[in-house]
């Protein structure tokens, strides 16, 4: 393996070594906690323009198999970890990670130490970064400068889907006909509705209001995506009339899109939340779940409507993580119940929307 | 819910002598609960028999009854010093064994004595193979086929069963480290293990079941509150698959080989489980993940505080202990502060930024001429945990700690194995495995020899081949001019440190003094750093004196206050 180089907007370099397909990416430095799912993390599309850390040290160890994908190819900019496996063990393995990342052309940097990268964004923020396998650190700190940041970017737009389609339901007679927004949807909110008999209806980002309820769907979801949503004001729009028209559920960036419907506005939290380990306090019934969550923005506690309030709130920070309507039929999350990686605790709100549907009909 | 006002003082039992079976994790378990407890402003009586405890100490609790553990002496306890409840789930089985005694002989309803934390019910639900089965068939959770025997007569119409899938496990009913177990590959076999089992469980009861030999072995330590939040503390897998006493295996934290689909499925499973048998603490689940499947099954559930879950609590710096005596006075887990990070609370799940390795600590030195396989009773009497970056350096600093006279990879006496010894100690596990695999990689043997002859994951023999391998590489220079050494053998040096080798054990490996590896090895710059174990993974600001020490980077956690 040959030396590969991160250098931070700050000027911060870390030496490691080189694997995956040879090049540089620029993108925004994050840190994933979870102790497994670097394949569903790599082909998530909220990470598109993010060079993603993860802070367990061994990485690989599994492979990479034909199932466990969250779209169709590696979204994330690249990857950083401590030690690469070079041989897999798993029944499931169908390749390594390091060829994996190759035959996708992503390039990846090994042997840094994670924990002190971690420990930089931890006290410092998320920040610009370069990772490179071709260019000494000065000439990438040169790129790293003419790059665009992060913030500026509507990656919305580039991991949406360019044309609807149809993802079947499980059983021949689908009993659900959902359309859903796709800012960057993950597979396992399709496969997950499918196995409930809902037939989800695919629409890219830009689909407006009018068109996608012109096929009556039973209800509409908000899917998550990657970027800043302040960027997002003509979706924002859009969302509005949609969620006064059908019975509605948002995740992750459907959540703040649905919050920023109603008045409410997003901040950049300083280092996210992305892990398997967020703990989430349901307001109503006391209990506390452990979910899955990969975001960089929050919604503020503030929106100018107020038939909007927030039932679900983040034990660590106290942030907004679940909206509820008071009257009308929308609720929206800010984690994943489709999991995938982490854990699955709260896959039954999926269900709790298709009975949000029933109720509706009534 | 807030802490239950009306417990004003509880006693604690203890779980009198350490006896082989048996780490010294009940007394770390209860000397955690007894400051937990007296935080809150809680009288504590603590009663053990042992008075070669730290739980013990006069400071430990506000009155230390060193007495016999049974219920004779513990009802003239509770009449004299008349708690409000009584805390059973931290002496292991033998706490667990008083308490049910004292509730089922009516002692704790006379002094009008509340049972905290899991109840009782939940408790012999857990521990009673049938009524446990049972409810596993109910909530949809696969259990092995199983048979309970009770006396001879049955073990013998079993025995002559066609259908039994040998080899079948016989494992007897409440004893401690599953004392009097064995695997039966044949039905005499049968008829001798389990008429030994028979004898030594305090029923008379002891369990058949399919042995699933090769499969993974993964437990996890899970936790729930009074309002039904369930957490999982840490998720462990054994070195050695099914047939080896999680006691006597080598564990790793958190599991290495599982994808995220089987880590989530195994611990949808054992939440699901905390949640039916209502547990309120802490509770340990043994599972057995197929290796070529999603297939898996529950083997065992310790509604307890255990030796799994001491070790959980180390290697993740959450204290269990001391969460779950919170737990059984009343408090939720999201009104427990985060004791590692003082800033969140207890109720996550803890995040490892490194790996940890267990290893079993036999007293085969004491007793010379006694059996050293391992099975299915636990023989070890202690272990040794080490932490570090990765598999490899925690490994070599847990064989280490393990003061054998090993500071390598290479078994005693190396030279005097034959092919015989070793392929033996390959396929019959004893307490030197661990250093018989490494000398089979020393000579050559195949990676897929080894593993078939062990069952060991390749993920795991791979990395003791890499280790093997470098040795080998540095020895090759062992004639070197020394301090002038090229800038190989500075590379392989390099790297060793990084893996954890010791400088003996690269000194053993050169043929020179340890003191000149140390001399080189600071000329090459490699000095130790120390990271914090801080239960998040740097997510948030820790502060706790916890620290491991790695040849990672250069930046160190530890700022000394000498």
């Amino acid at each position: 393996m040959s030396t590969a180089y991160l250098v931070l907007a700050d000027g911060t370099t870390f030496e490691g070594k080189h694997f995956g397909h040879p090049g540089t990416a620029i993108g925004e430095v994050v840190f994933n906690t979870g102790m497994t799912g670097y394949q569903e993390i790599l082909t998530d599309p909220s990470y598109a323009g993010q060079l993603v850390t993860l802070t367990f040290p061994l990485i690989g160890n599994y492979g990479v198999n034909q199932t466990d994908f969250e779209s169709v190819r590696v979204q994330a900019s690249s990857l950083i970890i401590h030690e690469l496996c070079e041989l897999p063990s798993s029944w499931r393995s169908s390749a390594t990670l390091d060829s994996f990342l190759a035959e996708s052309e992503v390039v990846g940097i090994a042997g840094i130490d994670t924990r002190h990268l971690t420990r930089y964004l931890r006290a410092r923020g998320v920040t610009m970064g370069i990772v490179s396998s071709e260019h000494e650190p000065d000439v990438l700190l040169k790129l790293l400068g003419a790059a665009s940041r992060y913030e500026t970017v509507n990656y919305v737009q580039q991991v949406s889907t360019n044309a609807p389609y149809v993802w079947p339901s499980d059983s021949d007679e689908p009993s659900y006909r959902i359309a859903l927004l796709d800012c960057g949807v993950k597979f396992n909110i399709l496969r997950s509705l499918a196995a409930l008999n809902a037939e989800v209806t695919v629409w890219p980002s830009w689909s407006s209001a009018e068109e996608i309820l012109a096929t009556d769907p039973d209800g509409v979801f908000l899917s998550p995506g990657p970027g800043d949503p302040s960027l997002l004001g003509d979706i924002v729009n859009n969302v509005n009339m949609l969620i006064h028209a059908k019975p509605t559920m948002g995740i992750c960036l459907g959540n703040q899109l649905i919050g920023c419907a109603f008045g409410g506005h997003t901040f950049k939290l300083p280092f996210g939340h992305r892990g398997s380990n967020h703990p989430v306090k349901d307001l109503e019934s006391g209990r506390v779940i452990i979910t899955s969550q990969n975001h960089g923005y929050a919604l503020a506690d503030k929106f100018t409507d107020p038939g909007i309030e927030v039932w679900q709130i983040n034990l660590n920070d106290g942030t907004v993580e679940g909206l509820k309507h008071k009257t009308l039929p929308i609720f929206s999350i800010q984690y994943h119940p489709e999991a995938s990686p982490g854990p699955t605790d709260s896959i039954g709100y999926l269900a709790k929307f298709l009975k949000m549907i029933d109720d509706n009909r009534k | 819910m807030p802490k239950d006002l009306s417990i004003k003082k509880v006693m604690v039992i203890g779980s009198g002598p350490i006896i082989i079976g048996q780490a010294a994790e009940f007394d770390y378990a209860g000397t955690q609960a007894c400051q937990s407890l007296r935080e809150e402003g809680i009288s504590v009586v603590l009663v053990n028999s042992n008075p070669a405890t730290i739980m013990t100490d006069p400071e430990m609790a506000d009155a230390v009854y060193i007495e016999p553990l049974n219920a004779e002496f513990a009802e003239k306890i509770i009449a004299q010093e008349r708690p409000d409840g009584l805390l059973p789930t931290l002496g292991g089985q033998t706490g667990l064994n008083l308490a049910t005694e004292l509730a089922t002989r009516g002692i704790l309803e006379k002094y009008n004595v509340r049972l905290l934390g899991t109840q009782l019910k939940a408790i012999q639900q857990a521990e009673d193979r049938e009524r446990f089965r049972s409810l596993m068939r109910e909530i949809g959770e696969p259990v092995p086929n199983s048979w309970i025997v009770e006396t001879e007569e049955e073990l013998e119409i079993l025995s002559r069963n066609t259908e039994a899938p040998w080899p079948l496990i016989v494992r007897p009913a409440y004893t401690l480290g599953g004392t009097g177990g064995g695997i039966a590959k044949t039905p005499a076999q049968l008829i001798e293990i389990g008429s030994r089992g028979l004898k030594l469980s305090p029923r008379h009861q002891v369990m058949v079941e399919r042995f699933l030999g090769g499969w993974k072995e993964v437990e996890y330590e899970v936790m729930r509150d009074a309002s039904d939040t369930c957490i999982t503390i840490c998720n462990m897998e054994n070195f050695d698959p099914m047939g080896i006493h999680t006691g006597d295996s080598i564990v790793v934290a958190p599991s290495q080989t599982l994808s995220d689909k089987e880590y989530q499925m195994l611990r949808s499973a054992s939440l699901k489980i905390i949640r039916s048998l209502g547990i309120e603490g802490g509770c340990n689940v043994q599972l057995s993940l197929s290796p070529h499947t999603f297939e898996y099954y529950i083997i065992e559930v310790n509604p307890r505080v255990s030796r799994s879950s001491a070790l959980a609590s180390k290697a993740t710096g959450y204290p269990i202990a001391r969460v779950a005596a919170k737990i059984a006075i009343g408090l939720r887990l999201d009104e427990i502060p985060n004791a590692v990070t003082k800033k969140t609370l207890a109720c996550f799940e803890p995040a490892l930024d490194y790996c940890v390795v267990k290893i079993p600590r036999w007293p085969f030195d004491k007793f010379t001429l006694a059996d050293r396989r391992i099975t299915t009773q636990m023989k070890a009497t202690g272990e040794v945990m080490a932490l570090g970056r990765s598999f490899e350096e925690a490994l070599l600093k847990a064989v280490r700690s393990l003061e054998i006279g090993i500071y390598g990879l290479r078994p005693k006496n190396a030279d005097l194995r034959t092919e015989m010894d070793i392929e033996n100690g390959l396929e019959f596990a004893t307490d030197e495995r661990l250093f018989l695999i490494c000398e089979a990689f020393h000579r050559g043997m195949s990676l897929d020899e080894v593993a078939q002859l062990t069952n060991v994951d390749k993920w795991f023999l791979v990395k003791l081949q890499r280790l093997v391998k470098l040795e080998n590489k540095i020895r090759s220079h062992a004639l070197e001019l020394f301090p002038t050494i090229s800038t190989e053998l500075a590379a392989l040096i390099r790297e060793a440190k990084h893996l954890g080798f010791s400088d003996r054990h690269l000194a053993e490996a050169l043929a020179v003094p340890e003191k000149t590896v140390r001399a080189l090895v600071k000329s090459l710059g490699l000095r130790p750093v120390y990271k914090m174990v801080d239960t998040c993974a740097a997510e948030f600001e820790a502060e706790t004196p916890y620290f491991y020490s790695c040849f990672d980077d250069k930046e160190t956690e530890v700022t000394a206050k000498v």
